[in-house]
């Protein structure tokens, strides 16, 4: 596949993505700058990586929206392709109106960064259809990761199938005890309606590479190689 | 007109106020009497301090780790914003710990955030990528409200500084103790990675080559910083708040990526971050290392507000700034890539041959100064102080063991409760969950837990290498007040020993020396045995100095008028090198059946133990047993022993002995473990055996078809100070037949024990 990891000033998570992308899978990876207005040709998947877009002042990715390439990333999205942010991608993606929901202060009012238990609650979107095990341990490190929608919202991408992970325990129990920012029934990453975009507060690119000793998040990547189309 | 009165309302003796009379052949105006007084202070001169430091080895030295081998010190100490070395044939890792004390006393989150700051710019301004960072902490009674404000105020600042910023925190070290009630201790470590060759020097040269100054704008902050570094904190302190500094990571962040690019595309002759002393302190520094002069037009500085005098806008130290003498031709092309980043990029002046710096503001000249005679090294006065042997020390040596009761068999649960709900042995989980630790995805340590930060090393290109960083901070006051020589060479040797632990090989130090009040002639005496310490532990180890700080005036003036320094607190800042990931070693029990061993000689010793200090509640005592042939024998063992491949797992005996040492082994995992105190150490009381702290103490775990060949392994090296204690067990904590405590509630205690506090 042909990634593009877009770089806004104060992102700090694309070059670790382009790693994993580059060195681990093997994958076709530009990096590109927040203020080009248009994607690379034959971009199958744009990565909106972590950090701090713009310190996250205001609110975490609201500035970033207002970005001279959204618009050719929304354009993307429109057409099909595939988008996927991860922590204040996942935010950025939220306030740019690309995914449902919105990402609020840790309800422990502290950044956290750990690792956690996720449990993979999709079979339609690319991203999770071919993960196999009941829990994936991958880490999370963000202050604003609460995820909210309205019920209504939530029921029907519950229905939808657009619940891509919930917080869990070691052997995949949802509880209260192992949501570690308070979002609303566990969830840890979504995706549109037609499971092309998805964004999701933990970070797999930290737990792809076996010198890490954690291999968790690399399936990710893989089922999204696999079910690519 | 200046007088020694406004001389010495700016922090300057008479006899300097003097000196620069004589320097310029003039009486000084205010905007330059201003820059010789922070120039001239502790934090920039290191005028009470350098006669010492010049004694500790600034260069390779014989390693008693590998032989024929030795460090490539590419920057000494003193020579470059960090000390710079060789890790591979085409790699440098730029390293550094500095302080940020007195600003964090007063505003916990901002001092703290804007140490952060400035330790990461000293390693970008040389053209390294910074890629671990470590912190060291010190606060006194958590119980008080104050302290809690303190702790929670600095942790949220490194963290928000830290996280946004993108390095992430490997590792690092927290005490209490009630001397640092009122003045807490906040260092900072940074270490960074760069091709050898494609460094930048903190240099000018070159007549008309441009000045620029680069990043945020210029505002009242920080105003003699420096100099409030350089003096006790006091009740009156409040008023030096406009003297501590704001940050905004989000402008680091872009400055990094601006920065490394026109050193890369090789625009520059030379760059300094403004940290201390800003304007007066890179131009003076820069001018000095090259020899070379520069005129600076102030009008032309970006400001954040109005009506700045030239004196303020010389001393602010706004965050996030960087002066820079660019190559004449290359201006538009830097241009550039800082309007890429949206960042302030300002030609405010050029360089000159002249060797003095002319600073001027709305056409005049305001200051006209000898480039030279500002620096360290350059004019800055340099003092040899008094010293004198502190009472308390001598008393100490009174100590007597048999003078603390045995405990029964039945305190031993008591005491096992109580270490685990100890501040200074528990988790500080609460602490570094709020730190970054795992961006950059090269951190080793967060599945395999060890005594050091494992960093792995990747080539600017992005490519994973064959080597790791191996770094560790410590200090243990406790031991340095009871012993200024001998503690500091403790620290010295806990650092290494946590670095070789981990699998790496100790490579060179960076201090950061925390003393109380250089007038005092105690607290000198603290110092200068302290620095004698780490002289002698830095030539055992093979480990040179290549550059730190010294923070002076941590003390305190009650309200009875007695002046209480902090402990002694030389923090250790150890970078080692782990050549081959295969070394990788973690302080985890692996599988029960595994055998434990304890290497190195044990003491019939509880001497300034967290035991004896904090359980019995006996201040009093010397430091523990200490002995630098051992310490360097176990180490070295333990570094062969790695590269054999003979053990599972290694973790160093510290704050609350053996007995600590062997449960956080068995947590990760929640393995237990069943030992027992060898009938051959008779001599050695119950408690000492378990909880003592006398030093040069490992404990390894070895799979049970290795123990011929392990114990064989050791003869050969002639090292005999081994012993099988026992051996890893699925669960429960058991010494000599005996459940102290629950591995379940020691574990919990263990975890919770801080965020209870808070």
């Amino acid at each position: 596949m042909n990634f593009v990891v877009v770089v806004f000033p104060g992102s700090n998570c694309d070059d670790d993505m382009v790693y994993v992308l580059r060195e681990v899978l093997g994958q076709n990876v530009t990096k590109i700058f927040h203020k080009e207005t248009q994607l690379p040709q034959n971009t199958d998947c744009v990565i909106v990586p972590g950090g701090f877009s713009y310190g996250d002042y205001l609110r975490s990715g609201a500035i970033a929206r207002f970005s001279p390439v959204m618009p050719a990333i929304e354009a993307h999205a429109k057409r099909g392709g595939y988008v996927w942010g991860i922590c204040n991608g996942f935010q950025i993606l939220t306030e740019a109106g690309l995914l449902e929901g919105a990402l609020l202060k840790n309800n422990s009012q502290k950044y956290i960064c750990k690792n956690v238990f996720l449990t993979p609650q999709s079979t339609q979107a690319p991203l999770t259809k071919s993960l196999q095990k009941n829990t994936y341990k991958i880490p999370i490190a963000h202050g604003d990761g609460r995820y909210y929608a309205d019920n209504d919202t939530l029921k029907r991408m519950e229905d939808n199938a657009q619940i891509l992970f919930k917080y869990c325990d070691e052997l995949g129990n949802i509880t209260p005890e192992h949501n570690p920012n308070g979002s609303l029934l566990n969830i840890a990453g979504v995706c549109s309606a037609n499971h092309r975009v998805f964004g999701m507060m933990p970070h797999p690119e930290r737990a792809s590479d076996n010198l890490g000793a954690n291999t968790d998040g690399k399936d990710l990547f893989l089922s999204l190689l696999q079910n690519f189309s | 007109m200046t007088t020694i009165e406004t001389a010495q309302k700016l922090g300057l003796l008479p006899e300097e106020f003097q000196k620069i009379e004589e320097i310029l052949g003039r009486n000084p105006n205010f905007t330059e009497l201003s820059a010789y007084s922070v120039m001239w202070s502790e934090h920039c001169s290191y005028k009470n301090s350098i006669l010492h430091l010049k004694t500790l080895p600034k260069n390779a030295m014989p390693s008693p780790f590998s032989k024929d081998k030795k460090v490539g010190v590419l920057a000494e100490a003193g020579q470059e914003n960090a000390g710079l070395v060789a890790i591979s044939e085409d790699l440098a890792c730029a390293f550094k710990i500095e302080s940020h004390n007195h600003p964090s006393a007063l505003e916990p989150y901002q001092g703290a955030a804007t140490g952060v700051g400035g330790i990461n710019r000293d390693i970008f301004t040389m053209g390294a990528r910074p890629i671990a960072q470590m912190n060291t902490l010190r606060f006194g009674d958590l119980t008080q409200d104050r302290t809690k404000y303190l702790l929670k105020g600095v942790v949220k600042g490194i963290g928000d500084y830290g996280n946004a910023f993108g390095v992430p925190t490997v590792a690092g070290e927290v005490y209490f103790d009630d001397c640092y009630n009122v003045n807490p201790l906040v260092n900072a470590f940074s270490a960074g990675i760069v091709e050898i060759g494609k460094t930048a020097s903190a240099i000018a040269f070159g007549v008309g080559n441009p000045v620029f100054i680069v990043g945020s704008a210029t505002g009242k902050d920080g105003i003699q910083g420096a100099s409030f570094a350089s003096k006790d904190i006091t009740k009156d302190s409040l008023n030096d708040l406009p003297a501590v500094q704001v940050g905004d990571p989000f402008q680091e962040k872009l400055l990094l990526e601006a920065s490394l690019e026109i050193i890369e595309k090789d625009l520059i002759i030379g760059m300094q971050d403004m940290g201390a002393a800003g304007i007066i302190c890179s131009t003076a520094e820069m001018s000095a290392k090259g020899e070379a002069g520069m005129i600076i037009n102030l009008d032309k500085v970006p400001l954040r507000q109005k009506n700045m005098q030239a004196w303020e806008m010389l001393l602010s130290e706004s965050q996030e700034r960087m002066l820079v003498v660019a190559k004449q031709g290359r201006e538009k092309e830097i241009l550039d890539i800082f309007e890429k980043w949206d960042l302030h990029c300002v030609q405010i002046g050029e360089v000159t041959d002249t060797k003095r710096l002319l600073f001027y503001h709305k056409g005049e000249l305001v200051a006209d100064l000898p480039a030279e005679s500002l620096v360290l090294g350059g004019g800055a006065p340099i003092y040899k102080r008094e010293q004198k042997e502190p009472d308390y020390f001598q008393k100490l040596k009174n100590f007597d063991i048999n003078a603390i009761p045995q405990p029964q068999e039945n305190d031993f649960p008591k005491i096992a409760k109580f270490l685990f709900s100890n501040l200074n042995i528990c988790s500080r989980k609460w602490i570094y969950e709020q730190y970054d630790s795992m961006v950059g995805t090269a951190n080793l340590g967060i599945n395999r837990p060890a005594d050091a930060g494992v960093v792995l090393v990747k080539s600017p290109k992005g490519k994973a290498t064959e080597k790791a960083l191996v770094m560790a901070v410590d200090c243990n006051g406790k031991y340095v007040q009871a012993n200024p020589e001998i503690g500091a060479m403790i620290a010295v040797c806990e650092s290494a020993r946590n670095v070789v632990c981990a699998g790496g090989e100790p490579l060179a130090i960076t201090n950061n020396l925390n003393f109380g009040n250089p007038y005092n002639p105690e607290v000198y005496w603290q110092f200068a045995n302290a620095v004698k310490g780490i002289k002698n532990a830095c030539e055992a180890l093979g480990t040179p100095v290549t550059g730190g700080n010294v923070s002076f005036y941590n003390q305190y003036t009650n309200e009875k008028g007695e002046k209480l320094p902090v402990f002694p607190t030389p923090t250790i800042g150890m970078l080692g090198l782990l050549e081959d990931l295969s070394f990788q070693t973690t302080l985890s029990f692996q599988q029960a059946d595994d055998l434990i061993y304890l290497l190195g000689k044990n003491q019939n010793d509880i001497s300034s133990s967290e035991y004896l200090y904090n359980y019995i509640g006996e201040k009093q005592s010397p430091v523990p047993y200490f002995d630098l042939k051992n310490e360097i024998a176990v180490q070295k063992i333990v570094f062969d022993l790695i590269r054999k491949k003979m053990i599972q797992s290694a973790h160093d005996l510290s704050d609350g002995g053996l007995f600590v040492a062997l449960a956080e082994s068995s947590f990760q995992y929640n393995l237990g473990f069943e030992v027992q105190k060898p009938a051959n150490l008779k001599d050695i009381r119950k408690d000492a055996f378990y909880f003592g702290e006398a030093q040069s103490r490992i404990i390894v775990s070895v799979k049970p078809e290795n123990k011929v060949h392990f114990e064989e392994f050791l003869k050969e090296n002639n090292f005999e100070d081994f012993l099988q204690i026992g051996h890893v067990t699925t669960e429960n904590f058991k010494c000599d037949n005996a459940i102290w405590i629950n591995d379940q509630d020691a574990k919990k205690l263990f975890e919770e024990t801080l965020e209870n506090y808070l």
